[in-house]
């Protein structure tokens, strides 16, 4: 059981709403007075999670768990699910739809650069089901 | 008794007039680093989270909120004079095409020498381009001319401090130079030359009592642009002759505005935002690298860039277009580095360091057991905001009782609901029967048949 439970619920296909879960991670990290650079990791890849939630899955859910150790990350939709994860961790490689690129998302970096700032990060996918993103950051690692 | 060095880092031109302040909800709401409670029936602003940004200023209805700025007559304590205008000074005059009308009414009022920051703006943006183009700064640079923003950051965006340019501001540069030229033309020893710095904010007040950056200000006192206007302006409608001091461009007036600082660098991957609001949000999206296509940040507190500070007396927008129309007929530039290293006058003694004073506890652990309690607590407050427990949201309120500043009655629904379990107690107590033994003059009626 960690010490601090958060919980939210990731609505889908609203853009203006995307990245409200994991801004409320960063505000409360911060009031915390966590490390400055373990909260920017979490805040980024978080951010991206939620996105990505936002754009394939129409939404999901974030489950937060913090200790003073490490910064437990838990993202899980209902969405398509992703076909080859291996590709989709590929830097550049997308399958966001036009309308959403136009938008400045898509640039096929939000799972890689997850990966990049999280010191431990899984994905299980089954396409149909769903996407489970399990990440883990730690303060004064990387 | 606290120390000195203690009252010169939390030095505030925002201050409160307690006689005035009714304890309405008006400054609690807007402060960005709540930093303001109502407590007893009046404001009080927690010295080491305010940033002297002027937004209580701003909206208090009451006039309560003011800020403190040097007054015209410390003008004698001093030998010799200078007065450093922001441009946005310029744009305070209705009808105005030439800035040295009102340069020349300056000197009128009383000062030897007339040195605009505009000048030393110019410097600063040269510097900037050098430094950037030798690619030394952590990007996006985020611009450190606003000291409400510079101070935002030190207090709430912890990861950005490394990205505030580490150059000093127009003021302080034009400072330095222009004291040197009139000790080297007087020679006057430096302390009797006095420095003041024409302000549209209470935020550069307290950037010379507490400067970051460096160690102490040259500039030795602000005039509110407000307490100078009608003394300046009546001048001004007097002159016999127009002395040519200005000597700044289209680059330096233009700093002004939102926008000027960044058009200066002659690089388009900028962006300028101003208003407290917006830049709270691009700082937020820098953190979240969100923003990763852009060189440059200018962030301005006041809505407009500096012609919005409190302490200015024209509509900013007004103020605006009245400097986009002197500019117009101004060089792009008349100030220019002489080569080489960017001078060290120019450059912050010291970088930005974070101050940590948003945390609930510096203990981690125990934040973390306050936190815990703090989103139990806001749960039993009804979510409304309303301020009316002196604390400006629920959640902030539910921060206070755990941290003892509060008591949870202080909430007007808690505490109608308290008195409401109270009254049906009572009621309870009425209609129960009396068991107890009569007095002398008492009767129980309800035992009665």
């Amino acid at each position: 059981m960690s010490m601090l439970h958060l919980h939210y619920d990731v609505p889908g296909d609203d853009f203006t709403r995307a990245g409200e879960a994991s801004g409320d991670v960063k505000h409360k990290l911060k009031r915390l007075g966590y490390e400055p650079d373990a909260i920017r990791r979490v805040a980024i890849a978080m951010y991206e999670g939620e996105i990505n939630m936002v754009i394939h899955a129409g939404g999901g859910e974030a489950t937060v768990d913090i200790d003073p150790d490490k910064v437990d990350i838990l993202l899980q939709d209902h969405g398509p699910g992703i076909a080859d994860v291996s590709k989709a961790m590929q830097a550049g490689w997308s399958t966001a739809p036009d309308n959403v690129r136009s938008l400045g998302f898509g640039a096929g970096m939000g799972l890689p650069n997850m990966k990049k700032y999280t010191d431990l990060m899984e994905i299980q996918s089954v396409v149909g089901e769903g996407t489970t993103v399990h990440m883990v950051v730690n303060p004064g690692k990387k | 008794m606290p120390c000195a060095c203690n009252m010169v880092e939390f030095y505030h031109s925002v201050t409160l007039h307690e006689e005035q302040c009714v304890g309405c909800t008006n400054c609690i709401k807007r402060c960005p680093t709540e930093a303001i409670r109502v407590r007893g029936g009046k404001a009080v602003i927690a010295p080491e989270r305010c940033i002297d940004c002027g937004e209580c200023i701003r909206i208090c209805p009451h006039h309560a909120k003011r800020a403190r700025y040097t007054q015209l007559s410390r003008m004698q304590e001093f030998k010799y004079n200078i007065a450093l205008p922001a441009p946005t000074l310029y744009g305070q005059f209705n009808n105005l095409d030439d800035i040295d009308y009102v340069l020349t009414g300056l000197k009128e009022m009383g000062f030897d020498m007339v040195f605009e920051v505009s000048r030393a703006a110019e410097l600063i943006s040269e510097a900037t381009r050098k430094l950037m183009d030798a690619g030394k700064l952590k990007r996006p640079v985020i611009s450190s001319a606003c000291p409400a923003v510079v101070r935002l950051i030190r207090v709430r965006f912890p990861d950005l401090v490394d990205n505030v340019l580490p150059l000093k501001s127009p003021m302080e540069t034009a400072a330095a130079m222009a004291k040197q030229q009139a000790h080297e033309e007087t020679g006057l020893p430096y302390e009797d030359i006095g420095c003041f710095f024409i302000t549209p904010c209470p935020a550069k007040v307290t950037d010379i009592k507490a400067p970051i950056g460096l160690e102490k200000s040259m500039v030795d006192g602000a005039l509110a642009i407000s307490d100078v206007f009608p003394m300046l302006s009546s001048k001004m409608d007097h002159l016999t002759s127009i002395e040519p001091i200005a000597n700044s461009g289209i680059i330096g007036v233009g700093w002004a505005t939102s926008g000027g600082e960044s058009a200066a660098l002659l690089n388009e991957k900028y962006l300028a935002a101003d208003g407290i609001e917006n830049v709270i949000r691009v700082l937020e999206e820098i953190e979240d690298e969100r923003i990763g296509e852009l060189d440059f940040i200018e962030l301005n507190a006041c809505a407009g860039g500096c012609v919005g500070g409190v302490l200015c007396v024209e509509n900013p927008y007004v103020a605006k277009a009245r400097i986009q129309r002197l500019r117009k007929y101004l060089p792009v530039s008349q100030n220019h580095l002489q080569g080489g290293p960017i001078p060290s006058l120019m450059e912050w003694e010291s970088g930005l360091e974070f101050s940590n004073v948003m945390s609930l506890s510096e203990n981690l652990q125990e934040a973390m057991m306050m936190m815990v309690q703090i989103d139990e607590m806001e749960q039993e407050f009804p979510g409304l905001d309303c301020g009316a427990c002196g604390s400006p949201t629920c959640r902030a309120f539910a921060e206070d009782v755990v941290k003892g500043g509060s008591r949870k009655t202080d909430c007007v629904f808690v505490y109608r609901k308290q008195l409401q379990q109270v009254a049906s107690t009572l009621s309870a107590l009425e209609t129960a029967p009396c068991v107890l033994p009569q007095r002398d003059g008492e009767d129980c009626q309800r035992q009665s048949p």
